[in-house]
């Protein structure tokens, strides 16, 4: 999962060289810390979340596949 | 974007060595001459080299079904992007995703995977874009067939809301689901139809009128 949104993020940001992803595994869930340039803030997040939501809807379909669930942490 | 600089004898020389290099055809780059070259005197003193810059011109539609098609790939999602060129012009382009056992998963529920999908690829493309570029995302007639089970619904709870005579509340959904329901209802004299609440909870409405 952290591939799908590490390439996501670089694709729509500006500085792709800024990303970074972190995998946390927890007992059943796994989360996803993205974080990216100061300026490229709002390109990850969209307007009211918008972006964000895509990307952790998209994250989801991507662990539903292994049978989990995935949370995406944006800092 | 692939871009390179190349020398050779000749400027037309040069073109076509970068265009064997890339991969690419004539009209899928720009070309900016750096140095015309010269052949010099005789050909022995003074040559020079032809420079060149190639770069690859953006194209919507080839962007988008390689960014599409990395991401499954990358989710390890066994499903094919399509390009349905009759649908695709110099304004949008269509993608439809093929395959046999993971369709479901990229669809989601009620097509929520697939919008998300077909939003992602939309800021990707424009991002690198002046005019807006229309990016729709299918699967085998996923969209065609929603409407048609929205519309079946529309008209079974008018005719609910009509025959008990009180408001039928819907579930939540996105807004072009909504807009289909509506466009639906407003052939029917007996009812009308509204939405209310806020995104994405936002719920359609459908009334009786009393004639």
């Amino acid at each position: 999962m952290q591939k799908v949104v590490e390439f996501i993020a670089k694709s729509i940001v500006d500085n792709p060289a800024e990303v970074e992803v972190n995998r946390i595994e927890n007992n059943k869930s796994v989360t996803v810390e993205l974080s990216v340039a100061e300026d490229d803030m709002g390109k990850v997040i969209g307007r009211r979340g918008r972006i964000a939501k895509a990307i952790r809807t998209v994250a989801n379909a991507a662990a539903a596949k292994q049978g989990s669930k995935v949370k995406v942490d944006i800092k | 974007m692939k871009s390179i600089k190349v020398e050779a004898k000749t400027v037309e020389k040069a073109v076509e060595k970068a265009l064997l290099e890339l991969e690419l055809d004539r009209d899928e780059v720009e070309i900016e001459v750096i140095e015309e070259g010269s052949k010099g005197l005789l050909g022995l003193i003074g040559t020079k080299d032809a420079v060149i810059k190639v770069t690859e011109i953006f194209n919507p539609v080839k962007e988008g079904k390689e960014f599409l098609q990395t991401l499954l790939d990358k989710a390890n999602i066994n499903v094919q992007v399509e390009v349905m060129e009759s649908e695709t012009n110099e304004e949008q382009v269509v993608f439809n995703l093929k395959g046999e056992k993971e369709l479901g998963l990229v669809i989601g529920h009620r097509g929520e995977t697939l919008d998300a999908l077909q939003y992602l690829t939309s800021i990707f493309i424009n991002k690198e874009l002046e005019d807006y570029f229309r990016v729709l995302l299918d699967a085998e007639g996923y969209r065609e067939r929603r409407k048609e089970t929205l519309e079946r619904l529309a008209e079974r709870l008018a005719t609910k809301a009509e025959s008990k005579q009180r408001k039928v509340v819907l579930e939540p959904m996105p807004p072009h689901e909504r807009r289909i329901i509506h466009i639906k209802l407003k052939e029917n004299k007996n009812v009308k139809s509204y939405s209310e609440g806020k995104e994405p909870y936002r719920k359609v409405m459908i009334e009786p009128l009393n004639n």
